[in-house]
């Protein structure tokens, strides 16, 4: 009996209480915020039972791989769950103050643990088409997270955003079934076998490129990135920090995971094109945050930027790389998820997500002020903070000349050092706007102007947040450790293959 | 919608469609059937009843409200799933009582699963449809 089943209950027991006491707010806020703190739990118990290596296999209903469904626990996995719970845990007390009593009512953090159990799962299975399902759990959730309210620009939002991952969807189930008709199977690590033995290499390659539309329609890769910063300001706060964190994170996880174990038979063109994608991805991102006023605009077209850097991470493909990318996203979704978070708290206080509006907090709010340059500095890759270890690992990566994409490599690595200046450029453009310059009519930003119950529900994420990115600046060696690890695992996935198929005795 | 011929029918209708629901779940293991196609067929008794008398009616013949039901339906698929775990198996590992019994035929944790499915489904189809409709009748 080992965590990762409790991963995926957990969250769906949360869920099911939720539903059953929809009518008493105290039980909703109880179960939910209660819901993550367990997740948060079983994911640090996870954590331990896989940092030594192992590969932790379930078998749902006893029946054996690769002909039932299994749940595998690798360090990935684990690393990716255990940020995931944290994210949860932090936007659900976030939500205790943001949350106004309808959507409470409509059942808000219902959906909340739906979606985390859509996460979990997609993280936590070794299964192609299951993988498939847990995305659909978690978009449907969100769907409706993201609707939840019936605003008008909610609305407006949630239209491309489900328009656009439908279509996603739809190629990720087309792209399951030419597998499963090639090779007979679903299960991943039978595939990474039969693959090999039973597909055209041309046919594979072509398979990957449905997987690659798919999954970076869902990460916002270039070209493909468009619906995020269209829709991700619409929602209220919480629920864009969560979408923020971890939505495109789960794409960029189905991209590592399908081109570590399955897709590695033409590497020099399938990562290739990620290469190249990685790169249009950062410039795209990071020039459309340039002409941004809107706080959580900027931040999205962030969010497509730094995707850019883990799929360039990834498409490299040497272990420091790889590394470099798992790191690259603990880091990412811990500040990524603050800084939203953030835009809340400023959002509250000036009444306003307006840059040009908002003004004066470093006067107001000087902790706040200190809370936002920790994340905002990190994302920009000062030293020492986690966003520069992060940054430096995917550009010594590309320098080191171990690729076997030569002269490229070094191109790509240029850009990330380019385009981690721009970032800092908007992050600067934040913090002159919202805490230098003097506040405008209307927009004064009052110490007392929250309740000092609320106001410890929100900063107290905020501030949780910003402790735990000072811990990976401080100690990246550690998590670095950690990484690297999970990135050997990845390209050798022997031990993968072998776990999952092995015999039940 | 007033007619007399509708109410008079769904009247018979509705119980006949809950006993078939059932018989659906109960034979849904083995043979075509079981809970998704139970609850939608359960649901589909109460939206009859509902074409034919209004949703205020449907919704006191129903009793609960349809959100309990979908609570309640994933509580005992968790349950379902659950017990395997008991026995020191699997999560969602089958457990058969041998004894096979008249109707049903074998008792197991996968017929407690499916119960859940049908109560979800049930509530699921009922929420929605009991949402169109009202709204229909607002306006």
């Amino acid at each position: 009996m080992n965590a990762v089943t409790f991963a995926i209950l957990t969250p769906l027991v949360a869920a099911t209480l939720c539903m059953l006491t929809l009518r008493s707010g105290v039980a909703q806020r109880l179960f939910g915020v209660g819901g993550m703190a367990v997740l948060l739990l079983v994911a640090v118990r996870l954590m331990s039972e896989v940092a030594d290596g192992s590969v932790l296999v379930v078998r749902f209903g006893d029946w054996p791989a690769p002909f039932g469904i299994v749940l595998v626990g690798d360090l990935l996995s684990g690393i990716m769950v255990l940020v995931s719970a944290i994210i949860g845990l932090a936007v659900a007390v976030y939500s205790l103050a943001d949350i106004d009593a309808r959507r409470e009512r409509f059942g808000y953090y219902t959906f909340l643990h739906f979606m985390m159990l859509g996460v979990c799962g997609s993280f936590l299975t070794g299964d192609i088409f299951n993988m498939f399902v847990w995305f659909e759990v978690m978009l449907i959730s969100s769907f409706v997270l993201m609707s939840l309210g019936g605003e008008r620009p909610q609305m407006e939002g949630a239209v491309k955003y489900v328009t656009l991952n439908l279509i996603s969807s739809s190629l990720f189930l087309a792209a399951c079934g030419i597998l499963y008709g090639q090779t007979g199977t679903l299960n991943m690590a039978d595939l990474a076998v039969r693959s090999r033995e039973y597909m055209r290499p041309e046919l594979l390659t072509m398979t990957a490129m449905l997987f690659l539309v798919a999954f970076g329609l869902k990460a916002a890769m270039f070209p493909l990135f468009f619906w995020l910063p269209a829709s991700y300001h619409t929602p209220p706060v919480a629920v864009s920090a969560v979408f923020a964190g971890l939505l495109t994170k789960v794409g960029v996880y189905a991209l590592i995971r399908t081109f570590t174990l399955i897709f590695t038979n033409d590497v020099v063109f399938t990562h290739g094109l990620l290469l190249g994608l990685a790169g249009a991805t950062m410039i795209a991102g990071v020039l459309g945050a340039m002409i941004q006023f809107d706080f959580r605009r900027l931040l999205s077209f962030h969010i497509v930027s730094q995707i850019g850097y883990m799929v360039l991470g990834l498409a490299l493909f040497t272990p420091l790389a790889v590394a470099a990318t798992v790191f690259y996203i603990f880091h990412h979704i811990v500040v990524k998820a603050n800084l939203f978070l953030i835009s809340g708290i400023t959002a509250r206080y000036g009444g306003t997500f307006d840059l040009k509006k908002l003004g004066g907090f470093y006067a107001a709010l000087p902790l706040l002020a200190l809370l936002f340059f920790i994340p905002a500095m990190s994302l920009g890759g000062i030293p020492p903070l986690s966003g520069f270890f992060a940054k430096f690992g995917i550009v010594k990566a590309g320098l080191a000349g171990d690729t076997v994409f030569g002269g490229w490599a070094v191109v790509l690595a240029v850009v990330a050092l380019a385009v981690g200046l721009l970032t800092l450029f908007s992050m600067t453009k934040i913090w002159a706007e919202v805490f230098w310059k003097a506040p405008t009519e209307g927009h004064v930003p009052h110490g007392g102007a929250i309740p000092a119950g609320e106001k410890f529900l929100l900063f107290a994420p905020v501030a949780a947040l910003a402790a735990l990115t000072l811990a990976i600046s401080f100690f990246p060696q550690y998590f670095f450790d950690f990484a690297a690890r999970a990135a050997e695992q990845l390209l050798h996935p022997e031990t993968y293959i072998k776990a999952v198929l092995e015999p039940v005795p | 919608m007033n007619s007399v011929i509708l109410v008079t029918v769904s009247r018979l209708l509705t119980g006949l469609l809950l006993v078939f629901s059932v018989f659906l779940l109960l034979r849904g293991h083995n043979l075509p059937g079981g809970g998704f196609a139970g609850g939608l067929v359960a649901a589909s008794a109460f939206v009859l009843h509902a074409l034919a008398n209004g949703f205020p009616s449907a919704r006191r013949l129903l009793g609960v409200p349809p959100r309990l039901l979908i609570g309640f339906g994933l509580a005992v698929a968790i349950l379902g799933g659950v017990a395997g775990m008991l026995a020191g198996r699997p999560f969602l590992t089958g457990l058969w009582d041998k004894t096979p019994l008249p109707v049903i035929g074998k008792l197991g944790t996968p017929l407690l699963f499916d119960a859940g499915v049908y109560f979800t489904v049930f509530g699921v189809v009922c929420l929605i449809v009991f949402s169109l409709g009202e709204e229909g009748e607002e306006d």
